[in-house]
């Protein structure tokens, strides 16, 4: 059988890896306990959801320490759980893979989820249904962890519609605001297109190599017809565009703000959008195999960084701002798995640097917002550094990691995929190194001018109200929301000098990537990269100081702006266009397809008699339809299909 | 291989003409003596209940009951025939089959009659 | 006549008549057990509702059918050790008991169980989902009095074994005659059972004579097309027409007309547009366990029928109507996806959502593979399920007036009864098909199976439709969740152990088939029909 082959090529899991399913179990013991015992366990349910998590947390640290004593070579093991879809040709294990991979995803999922959980206590206190909010958080944790430690893409994909069905869960979850459904239906909705993609990638491996266990999946990429090993990494790159909210599915991700902010942390930092560059560069041995599929990721990944970035400077929620530099954010993981070997390590470590300082900004923002009445326009909010210090500075450390100040974590992990894109030959590496370089200096500008107008300059809440009418009285949140923000600081600061040095997390991932390659055929060294992405850097704060720092801040936002910032406030009409693309033609067809079907062949033959039938007859001919209708519409199917037949055989 | 089908296509043009010609003829050799009975759709005799239009009276149900049993125990004799004929071949097995189908026609026959299908008024 | 050459006299079941020369047949009692079971209790249960007083019919029928489903279900599982793998043809030729018939027998008897506990329950409505009296003019101070008595046609239960019976009748069917013969026993008592709600009963009335016309329609093609094939081959036996089709120059005018008019009776029973028109009229009006019944056991014998009838007499001219078939695959989900959208009555919702299924389904039929067939057949058993469960569920949300199958009237439902709109999701995500449900498990196995037959662009279109129709479930969660409940809006009634138990059955099997589906799909792919 071919599993049996492909096990031997990887080994078995053995030691405490042969436990790994704990890591699946204990969050889904969770979710099932929390979501099926109703209102017995509202008591004690939160401190569960937050136990599960935990544990698992320390179970994929002894597991990472363990296979850390290994040698490299033996790093990568598979865990066969049980034979899944047995079906003749296609045989679809139910296994894990636990390699250094899936390892780093193992422990940024639980541990940024185990501080989200912990902070979610202080966060959802007052929520009647906080018990619920932690069943759907470990179901997402479960799910997550599933995708990462899968061992083929089937296990994958089931991960993959599971953190999709959670997300949609959590982004709902304030019932009673309309915008809230909304954006959940779109979260779904586009994560289905990406679906698609990544389930008819599935499909063409299975065509075409008669598996979907990643052994066996790469060890035979290279039998792959040209034709379909590109179409499998455009559909691929599909899969990530949907979940990761990149071009031209993004329009999703900012929606999604209206979940509570532990689930905007959670998903848009740490862990559901990097699925997409979890899953390039998971498939990285097809993608060694097409360069054209690699150029069109980078394509993707540089579009996304420069709308992200040219969006998040127009914005004046707090959270969306937040929303659409994860975009870009993103769109530098993108960008760096695209570069093939050059730069699949580089966007994990982006990857992780990332979940450190983004659920550091989201973990602000919620503190802030949960001292502000809920408020989230920063046009009305300003000087609150005073008021609360500690989340200043944490947040003020993220920020300064994110736009990549010299020593910070987002100062190594951005700074590398600049060089790396700068590294490319020829025209390649102008485009792609220069467009990164342009979205650094305007993620310091956008950045900087959230920054400064939430916690500097003058207090415009004290002459304002709330909706309702009650003044601001911002304070400082409590320990429970305040640790988890100072850990995450703490990595937001040390992260990317602990992984870059020494390219110490890219020979730990190499066993999974490959080993990290530095091209020197760029137009640029990486000195000069350097340089000039901490000039751009310093321009960017510089031009928010100017213009947002030393000038009064009006409270309503202005109306009369230039043609680029009005596109940019409308999401550079990226809703709009999805609006005439997919859902016209899609009510179009809907419409015509209700003509034919009530009134159908019928209508076109009688249908002026049956119009002048009076309202109440038409009334009752919506309600029921005629049965000589139906009978003709099946005579006309039946003719059509013997003609055709007839057709085929004759013609 | 068509032509065999001639036979047939002649029987239907042959049976289309004598329905034309039939039809067509009555009115002009026949006596015109109208009445509500003769208005009246026609089923083996049947008085269709009464209704306010000429002609467009229903028939009762227990009329289609009875031509229903009529049918179902027809073809209980329809199946008899070929059983007698071939009796002694299918020997044993033959009986017991035959029995099982009297028997299920007969199930139904005891449910009509119980519940009543078979009071006439 | 001369033209009319009769089959070889070898064939006992057309000698007898013609010559005198019986035989007595190979008859092998124990492998039709189960189908005998069936019927036979369904005749018992004809004569209890003679004789029995009526208050006391209940109680005996119910009992009755359901241990002639667990007795047949034994016999069965008997049976299933000592069945040969390539199957027994017995009666004279006339049934194939071979894997896929055994499997569909065995999805059907479970699936029939689960319907006929819904068609016992008598807590969700009062006195059952059946009308007292069916002669009872709909709107009168009588049938006022009869929707609020305790009474029921006890009748339904017979009537509901003798369609099993047929149905099962119909996937083991080895020639064109027996298999119409089939598929009129079990259509008979459906269109029956259709008419038989107690309330809305013109609605249902209504529902009954459509099915009615238009299934008297649909077997009038299966017949014609039957003529002709018996034309072609101067054989019903599915064995001679494939053998006429593959070794000779007779013309295949007779035979494809033939086959397309076949396949049109098929479709429609099997609910695949553009044959689909009765689907959602015929789902809204019929009692909801009768719908159920109709939604998972119906397709079942449909497809499986088709699957019989494509495998077995047509596979040697398949390139011929694969394309014509990809279309109505096509069309039908195209249809049900699309139209599924713009309903707003639940169960027209699920009609028009059982199309898509159909269409999906018929991707699997038309494979020809063992893939195909073990695919096509777990996919049968797992829409089956689900649908009955989902259907388990409508029939609990209830006004005064009785269902609320209006989709604004299921808004914020999950406010008064999360449980229930708990289980409708998970019964919604699995018609969606997202992984862990037996949907996924299911589609999984049809799809690839086609792509490995090489229909990659059916495949696209299916997956594309999937999504789109995962909308129109999604809008129905949305609805329970995050809509305010409407001020007078229905209630939940708490079901009695009946229903509960369908619902439990359902849920149960579409988590299991969709964790460890394994089991199932060994069972499934056991084996081909018997040529």
């Amino acid at each position: 059988m071919l599993s049996s082959a492909a096990t031997a090529s990887v080994p078995a899991a053995t030691g405490i890896a042969g436990y790994a399913w704990v890591l699946l179990a204990l969050p889904s013991l969770g979710a099932l306990v929390l979501l099926v015992g109703g209102r017995r366990t509202d008591a004690w349910g939160h401190l569960l959801g937050c136990a599960t998590v935990i544990a698992a947390f320390c179970y994929g640290l002894a597991l990472f320490l363990s296979t850390t004593g290994l040698p490299p070579e033996s790093r990568v093991q598979d865990l066969h759980l049980y034979s899944w879809l047995p079906v003749n040709a296609l045989q679809v294990d139910f296994g894990l893979r636990i390699d250094p991979l899936s390892l780093t995803f193992v422990l940024l999922i639980t541990g940024v989820g185990a501080l989200i959980h912990v902070y979610s206590i202080g966060y959802m206190d007052t929520d009647r249904d906080r018990r619920r909010f932690f069943g759907y958080l470990n179901l997402f944790v479960a799910s997550m962890l599933l995708l990462v430690l899968g061992n083929g893409f089937v296990t994958l994909y089931l991960g993959w519609e599971g953190v999709g069905l959670a997300s949609y869960l959590l982004i709902g979850w304030y019932q009673n605001r309309p915008s809230a459904a909304t954006a959940a239906k779109k979260a779904f909705l586009m994560n289905r297109v990406g679906d698609v993609g990544l389930a008819l990638a599935i499909f063409l491996m299975f065509r075409y190599l008669g598996t979907t266990q990643y052994t066996e999946v790469f060890a035979r990429a290279g039998e792959l017809p040209s034709g379909a090993l590109l179409a499998i990494t455009l559909l691929l790159l599909l899969g990530a565009c949907g979940k990761s909210g990149q071009f031209p599915l993004q329009a999703w991700l900012p929606d999604a703000m209206e979940g509570p902010t532990p689930v905007s942390a959670l998903i848009h930092a740490a862990t559901m959008v990097t699925a997409g560059v979890y899953l390039i560069a998971r498939a990285n041995p097809i993608y060694n195999l097409s360069a054209d599929g690699r150029l069109l990721v980078m394509v993707i990944g540089v579009v996304t960084l420069m709308i992200g970035c040219i969006i998040g400077c127009a914005y004046d929620d707090i959270k969306k701002v937040l929303a659409y530099s994860t975009v870009s954010q993103i769109g530098y993981m993108i960008l760096a798995v695209g570069l093939g070997p050059f730069g699949y390590a580089l966007g994990i470590m982006h990857l992780l640097t990332h979940g450190f300082f983004k659920a550091g900004l989201f973990l602000g923002a919620g503190s802030v917002m949960h001292g502000m009445h809920d408020e989230v326009d920063m046009r009305r909010m300003g000087g609150l550094a005073r008021y609360m210090p500690i989340t200043t500075a944490t947040f003020g450390l993220a920020y300064l990691a994110i736009i990549g100040f010299p020593g910070l974590s987002g100062y190594w992990s951005k700074d590398a995929i600049v060089e790396a894109a700068f590294g490319q030959p020829g025209w390649h590496g102008w485009v792609f190194g220069g467009l990164a370089l342009v979205g650094v200096g305007l993620t310091a500008f956008y950045m900087t001018r959230l920054f400064l107008l939430t916690f500097f300059g003058e207090k415009r809440w004290e002459n304002l109200t709330t909706e309702d009418g009650r003044a601001y009285h911002p304070h400082e949140s409590g320990p429970v929301m305040t640790v988890p923000m100072i850990i995450l600081a703490v990595g937001s600061v040390a992260a990317g000098a602990f992984f870059a040095v020494g390219e110490r997390l890219a020979r730990w991932l190499a066993p999974s990537l490959g080993t990290l390659e530095v091209s020197e055929q760029g137009p640029l060294n990486a000195a000069g990269v350097s340089v000039l992405s901490i000039v751009f850097m310093v321009v960017g704060v510089a031009l928010a100081w100017l213009l947002v720092g030393r000038r009064p801040v009006p409270v309503v936002r202005p109306a009369r702006v230039s043609a680029v910032v009005t596109a940019a406030r409308k999401d550079l009409y990226a809703n709009a266009i999805n609006e005439a693309l997919v859902a016209r033609p899609g009510v179009w067809l809907a419409r015509a397809l209700v003509y034919v079907d009530n009134k159908g062949v019928d209508g076109m033959v009688n249908g002026t008699a049956a119009l002048l039938g009076g309202s109440s007859g038409r009334m009752r001919r919506l309600q029921t339809g005629f049965v000589r209708s139906y009978a003709l519409s099946m005579l006309g199917g039946s003719i059509l299909v013997i003609a055709a037949l007839l057709a085929v055989r004759y013609g | 291989m068509l032509q065999s089908y001639v036979p047939i296509l002649l029987l239907f043009v042959l049976a289309a003409l004598f329905a034309l010609f039939s039809v067509t003829i009555a009115p002009y050799v026949g006596p015109r003596r109208y009445n509500k009975a003769k208005l009246d759709a026609y089923e083996c005799g049947i008085e269709p209940s009464p209704q306010p239009v000429v002609g467009g009276g229903r028939m009762p149900v227990a009329y289609y009951l009875t031509a229903m049993l009529f049918i179902l125990f027809d073809i209980e004799m329809v199946f008899l025939y070929p059983f007698a004929v071939s009796a002694d071949a299918l020997g044993l097995f033959g009986l017991v089959e035959i029995a099982l189908f009297i028997a299920t026609v007969g199930f139904a026959y005891a449910y009509v009659w119980r519940r009543g299908g078979l009071d006439w008024n | 006549m001369s033209t009319m050459v009769l089959p070889t006299a070898a064939d006992p079941a057309v000698s007898v008549l013609a010559a005198g020369l019986a035989q007595v047949p190979q008859m092998d009692y124990r492998a039709v057990l189960p189908v005998l079971v069936v019927l036979g209790a369904a005749c018992v249960g004809v004569l209890f509702e003679a004789f029995l007083p009526r208050p006391r019919r209940w109680l005996w029928q119910v009992a009755l059918t359901v241990a002639a489903l667990l007795a047949a279900g034994v016999a069965l599982y008997a049976y299933l050790g000592d069945a040969p793998a390539q199957g027994v043809k017995t009666f004279a030729g006339t049934l194939s008991i071979d894997r896929p018939a055994l499997f569909l027998w065995g999805t059907l008897l479970v699936l029939g169980l689960g319907a006929v506990l819904l068609i016992a329950d008598r807590s969700v409505e009062p006195g059952g989902y059946f009308v007292a009296q069916a002669a009872i003019r709909p709107g009168t101070q009588q049938d006022r009095a009869q929707a609020a008595g305790a009474n029921m046609h006890t009748e339904v239960f017979p009537l509901a074994l003798f369609a099993l019976g047929g149905m099962m009748v119909f996937c083991a069917a080895n020639d064109l005659l027996t298999m119409f013969v089939a598929l009129e026993v079990l259509s008979l008592p459906l269109y029956l059972l259709c008419g038989l709600a107690r309330r809305r009963r013109l609605l249902s009335q209504e529902s009954a004579v459509k099915y009615f016309l238009l299934g008297a329609f649909a077997s009038a093609f299966f017949l014609y097309g039957l003529a002709l094939l018996y034309g072609y081959a101067g054989s019903v036996k599915l064995a001679d027409i494939a053998a006429a089709a593959g070794g000779t120059n007779r013309s295949d005018t007779l035979l494809f007309a033939g086959l397309g008019l076949l396949a049109v009776g098929l479709l429609f029973k099997g609910s695949v547009g553009p044959f689909h028109t009765w689907t959602p009229d015929v789902y809204q009006g019929a009692p909801t366990p009768v719908t159920a019944f109709m939604a998972a056991c119906t397709k079942v014998a449909a497809f499986g029928g088709l699957l019989r009838v494509l495998t077995v007499a047509f596979k040697a001219t398949s390139w011929e109507w694969r394309g014509v078939l990809w279309a109505v695959a096509i069309i039908s989900m195209v249809i049900g996806a699309v139209l599924g959208l713009t309903q707003r009555d639940v169960k027209r919702m699920i009609a028009y959502s059982s199309v898509a299924h159909a269409g999906f389904l018929l991707i699997g039929a038309i494979a020809l593979t063992e893939q195909g067939l073990s695919g096509t057949m777990f996919y049968l058993l797992a829409y089956g399920f689900t649908t009955l469960a989902a259907f388990a569920v409508v029939g609990l949300v209830r006004t005064g007036e009785g269902e609320a199958t209006h989709l604004s009237q299921w808004a914020g439902l999950a406010k008064r009864s999360p449980l229930l709109a708990g289980v409708f999701t998970f019964l919604l995500l699995s018609l969606a098909g997202i992984p862990l449900t037996s949907g996924f498990v299911g589609k999984f196995v049809v799809f690839s199976a086609a792509l490995a037959d090489g229909m990659a662009p059916l495949v696209v279109i299916a997956l594309v439709m999937s999504a789109v129709a995962a909308f129109f479930y999604l809008r129905v969660i949305v609805l329970m969740y995050f809509s305010e409940p409407a001020a007078d809006g229905p209630t939940v009634t708490v079901p009695g152990v009946f229903t509960a138990a369908a619902i439990t059955l359902g849920v149960l099997v579409t988590l299991l088939l969709g964790v460890w589906p394994a089991f199932a799909l060994d069972w499934a792919g056991s084996g081909g029909f018997a040529l």
